[in-house]
């Protein structure tokens, strides 16, 4: 029997807003424990949330990106559970009402194109940090993270491979880039992936039971646990075995997953209204301010890079990935225009050194104005292609003006017809017997001259205007 | 010089017959002397009153005019004092020393007055008589083997005695007006929202609401106005600004109808307290006013719904004690035995019948038919207000169906307990200003308070028709303790 996976995810996102959801706290990084920490952190008696409003506006953005519907009033929710490191022993989320509902991401796996529906977005606070002193051993809490905010989005069962669910994350990844909202760094955890699996027959409509997976950090752990957690629930059926419904986490030595609480151990989180914050109101003026903000978005960049710069759609695609990219795309193209040209460039050289450092376009010192000046040093016939690619490593790394290096570096190549008509006699006197087969028709051969001149001139020469000069004088 | 009214001391305070330093030691002398009778203080702040008044007699000296320049006042022990610790009368704070000042204890500190000291309550704002608090119960200065009410019995009981010029309590269910009842005092809850919570340790955040208990209305007003009005730490609280309430209750009174809810005088209210009743209705019409009666239809489904939303609002405020961050920690074996020990031995029986209520109400499977339903009926109650207010400008209720009971008369039976709020909690319900008024006294010179409730907002009327009917009765509220 053939099986199909079912899968839905629920991601968080850490929103990039310079407060706490509810209060004013810094959301920031990086600082000593509990120095980002005030009463309504650290639920003090009689502390009262009030909410930042900026964190509504990052929603929407997500929300109108996705083509969610928005729901007029939203309403916080008290989600109950006892844990050391949620001071107040509830988390403000939403529960019925949320920010919005709806909408889809679309992803493409295989050339094929194919919308992931979503069932919900909303807003909630994050948890603060346990930290274990093992040798003495002691438990800290750190507030520093406790009510950072957090956007969760719920997707519908609609995936069904372990690679449409990487496709999504990443796609869900670049849009929350785009927008601004959030930095989408897996690793740090700013964003962090739940999947929800079952298996069933292919062709059934009915869901089989669905296991819920828990502490995937990477896309790579999370493609390798969803392919675990289907293999051993398909083998399970194939034994006749029933699948537990349960709560499963993923172990990235072993790659596999193994229980966490059964169905009985759940949580009853006990969701009540928060009388605490009043119901959000969102009226069109403030859902058309916020889309009057947003951005391109990348399926719509994606086409007009097609349509506009007539870029094939692979080229697209990689451009419009990441919004820093294609804007230096744009920029580039501006200064040297002559699109495809930028695009290899942009997806050959400048993509090995950005993967190579893990970086994103905008985080390095490199300008548009240095890859366009370098492709017009290439163009006019001033370097060679392979000249370029030899100083661009430097370029890259240091910021440096590529008309000076060349110059520098004394790698302008020889244009001037006279002397290389020189070398070129030379060749071709000193290899008769390629003459002879040149002129017995096998033109390949000019290749052979065209590589003896350049060897000659330390790869200085034109090869373009080598080529024009050698044809010249074997045609005579 | 006992019992004078708080604007009195103010008056004496700016005419520098007397020195906000011998105010505080006049009350500290008589905490000293009656407070062992009555307990109402948890916590007595002598150095720090005495520094605050001399800090006062600088300033008064200097010619400094503030609403509440060297004003010695109580504050109930749910409310946050920066440096001074704030129990909630509750084992599991005992030791709790806020960080932070709540709202209203700043805006009176602005306004120059001395926190004389924390005012005991049934722990955690959960009962009617003061018995709840983990520490001790607080007696009734008109008959020390009576309740002063609950759950700000400490300051009502304070005020009664002349322990302070005045105090604030909270009042979530009656436990401001039911309490002044009691001890004969004038206690107010104001609109749901008027005053900011914040820093006023939660028990049902959707009804919780801080309010004065003073000797006059007038006391009351100016209270209100230092500590009332928008603030933007609080979401729930009003954006309007206050009206002058002091210049309010100076504007002569138009004849107003009142509304007499025919579901509030039936079965259920002791034949005392509605002789006593009758009577300052008579006096009202004398006024001038008009007597009508109005209809509150879902009267009688108050106080369940009030017992699932309460409960439910407040297993959720208290789960945030735990052993973890501040207060009392019982040692565990594990992270579960030490959440378990903590509130297990932390809080009392009361507190602990209420988080069980609660935690079972908002339950899966239990939510629909307990708190959305309590919900529901508690949009009824709202309209039967709304509609009453169509009727009539004011409602008069009685304050508490009895005058104050005896200590232990009901301690072994919770539900004749919560009944002592059935005529307050629907105005929490509702979130509208309820003022309790001394009227009379029983046979026994037990006093009785009416309640008089306005619309949403209407604070300055239902202070000013107080002040009115006050006024025509003219009572001598002084307790025989001495
Ligand atoms: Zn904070």
């Amino acid at each position: 029997m053939e099986f199909e996976a079912v899968i839905g995810l629920e991601v968080h996102t850490q929103l990039l807003t310079e407060s706490k959801i509810f209060c004013g706290c810094s959301a920031r990084f990086g600082a000593e424990p509990n120095h980002h920490a005030c009463p309504v952190c650290t639920g003090m008696p009689g502390s009262l949330p009030v909410l930042n409003r900026r964190v509504v506006d990052f929603a929407l953005r997500l929300a109108l990106a996705v083509g969610a519907r928005i729901n007029p009033v939203c309403v916080f929710a008290r989600k109950h559970y006892f844990y050391p490191d949620l001071p107040k022993n509830y988390q403000i989320s939403q529960y019925e009402a949320p920010l919005a509902e709806g909408g889809a991401i679309e992803i493409e796996v295989d050339g094929k194109r194919k919308k992931i529906g979503l069932v919900r977005i909303h807003m909630e606070e994050d948890a603060g940090k346990l930290v274990h002193d093992e040798a003495r051993p002691v438990s800290y809490v750190d507030f520093n993270r406790t009510g950072v905010p957090l956007l969760e989005i719920v997707s519908q069962p609609d995936i069904r491979s372990p690679e449409e669910a990487v496709a999504y994350l990443k796609k869900l990844r670049t849009i929350v880039r785009y927008l601004g909202i959030c930095d989408g760094n897996m690793e740090e955890g700013s964003l962090r992936c739940d999947a929800n699996v079952s298996v069933r027959p292919k062709g059934s409509e009915e869901f089989g039971v669905k296991v819920e997976l828990k502490n995937m950090n990477s896309f790579r752990h999370v493609e390798r646990a969803l392919r675990y957690e289907i293999k051993r629930q398909i083998g399970l059926l194939l034994e006749g075995k029933p699948v537990v419904q349960e709560t499963r986490l993923f172990d990235e030595a072993t790659g596999t997953t193994h229980s966490m609480r059964g169905k009985e151990e759940a949580h009853d989180y006990r969701y009540f209204p928060d009388p605490d914050l009043v119901p959000v109101r969102i009226d069109e003026a403030w859902i058309e301010r916020v889309r009057a903000e947003l951005p391109e978005l990348p399926d719509v960049k994606r086409e007009r890079f097609m349509r506009e710069y007539g870029l094939p759609a692979y080229d697209a695609e990689i451009l419009t990935a990441s919004r820093p990219l294609a804007e230096f795309f744009e920029e580039c193209v501006k200064l040297f225009p002559q699109p495809k040209k930028v695009s290899n460039w942009l997806m050959t050289e400048v993509l090995r050194e950005l993967n190579r450092e893990g970086k994103e376009i905008d985080e390095t010192g490199l300008k548009p104005e240095h890859v366009a000046e370098l492709l017009k040093l290439v163009d006019e016939g001033v370097i060679s292609i392979t000249a370029a690619k030899k100083i661009f490593p430097e370029v890259y790394a240091t910021g440096a003006d590529p008309r000076k290096l060349v110059e520098e570096r004394g790698l302008r190549q020889e244009s001037d017809e006279a002397a290389l008509e020189a070398v070129c006699r030379e060749v071709l006197s000193e290899n008769p017997a390629e003459v002879e087969k040149y002129k017995a028709g096998k033109k390949g051969v000019i290749g052979f001259f065209v590589g003896q001149v350049m060897r000659k001139t330390r790869g200085k020469a034109n090869p373009k205007l080598v080529n024009q000069i050698l044809t010249r004088l074997l045609e005579e | 010089m006992e019992h004078r009214s708080l604007l009195e001391w103010r008056e004496s305070l700016r005419r520098r017959e007397i020195s906000a330093r011998e105010l505080v030691e006049y009350y500290l002398e008589r905490i000293r002397r009656l407070d062992p009778k009555i307990k109402a203080y948890l916590t007595v702040c002598e150095e720090e009153a005495r520094r605050q008044a001399q800090e006062a007699d600088r300033r008064l000296s200097a010619g400094e005019d503030l609403p509440l320049l060297g004003v010695p006042l109580a504050i109930k022990d749910n409310i946050c004092t920066r440096g001074v610790r704030t129990t909630c009368a509750s084992r599991i704070l005992e030791n709790f020393v806020p960080p932070y000042d709540a709202t209203v204890i700043e805006r009176l500190k602005a306004a120059g007055a001395i926190l004389l000291g924390k005012t005991n309550l049934d722990e955690f704002a959960m009962g009617s008589s003061t018995e709840n608090s983990a520490f001790f119960p607080t007696r009734n200065p008109w008959d020390t083997e009576r309740v002063p009410g609950g759950s700000s019995g400490g300051s009502a009981a304070a005020v009664a005695a002349d322990l302070c010029a005045g105090a604030l309590g909270s009042d979530t269910g009656g436990s401001i007006r039911q309490p002044a009842s009691f001890c004969g005092v004038v206690g107010f809850k104001p609109t749901y929202g008027r005053v900011s919570r914040y820093g006023l340790v939660a028990f049902a955040s959707s009804l919780d609401q801080i309010g004065p208990l003073t000797r006059t209305v007038a006391d009351t007003a100016l209270l209100l106005q230092v500590i009332g009005g928008p603030d933007e730490r609080d979401t729930t609280s009003w954006p309007e600004p206050q009206p002058d309430y002091l210049a309010e209750l100076e504007k002569p009174l138009s004849p107003l109808r009142l509304g007499i809810p025919k579901e509030a005088f039936g079965e259920g209210l002791s034949s005392e307290v509605r002789r006593v009743l009758e009577e300052a209705l008579r006096e009202a019409e004398k006024l001038g006013h008009e007597i009508r009666e109005v209809s509150l239809p879902h009267l009688e489904y108050a106080l369940p719904a009030y017992y699932i939303i309460a409960p439910a609002e407040a297993s959720s405020n208290l789960a945030r004690y735990d052993g973890v961050k501040y207060g009392f920690r019982a040692q565990g074996r594990d992270l579960i035995d030490m959440y378990k020990k903590t509130r297990s031995r932390g809080f009392g029986a009361e507190v602990k019948r209420r988080i069980m209520l609660g935690t079972y109400a908002l339950s899966a499977g239990y939510y629909e038919a307990f708190y959305r339903k309590a919900s529901q009926v508690r949009t009824l109650i709202i309209r039967d207000f709304e509609e009453a207010f169509r009727q009539a400008d004011l409602i008069l209720m009685p304050a508490s169906p009895t005058p104050a009971f005896r200590l232990g008369e009901k301690t072994d039976d919770p539900l004749k307990m919560y009944l002592s709020d059935i005529y307050t909690i629907p105005v929490n319900m509702a979130g509208l200003p309820g003022l309790s008024l001394p009227v009379g006294f029983t046979e026994n010179r037990l006093p009785v308070n009416l309640q008089i409730i306005g619309p949403q907002l209407a604070d300055a009327l239902v202070l000013a028709f107080g002040r009115a009917l006050e006024a025509a009765l003219a009572l001598d509220l002084k307790p025989p303790l001495e």
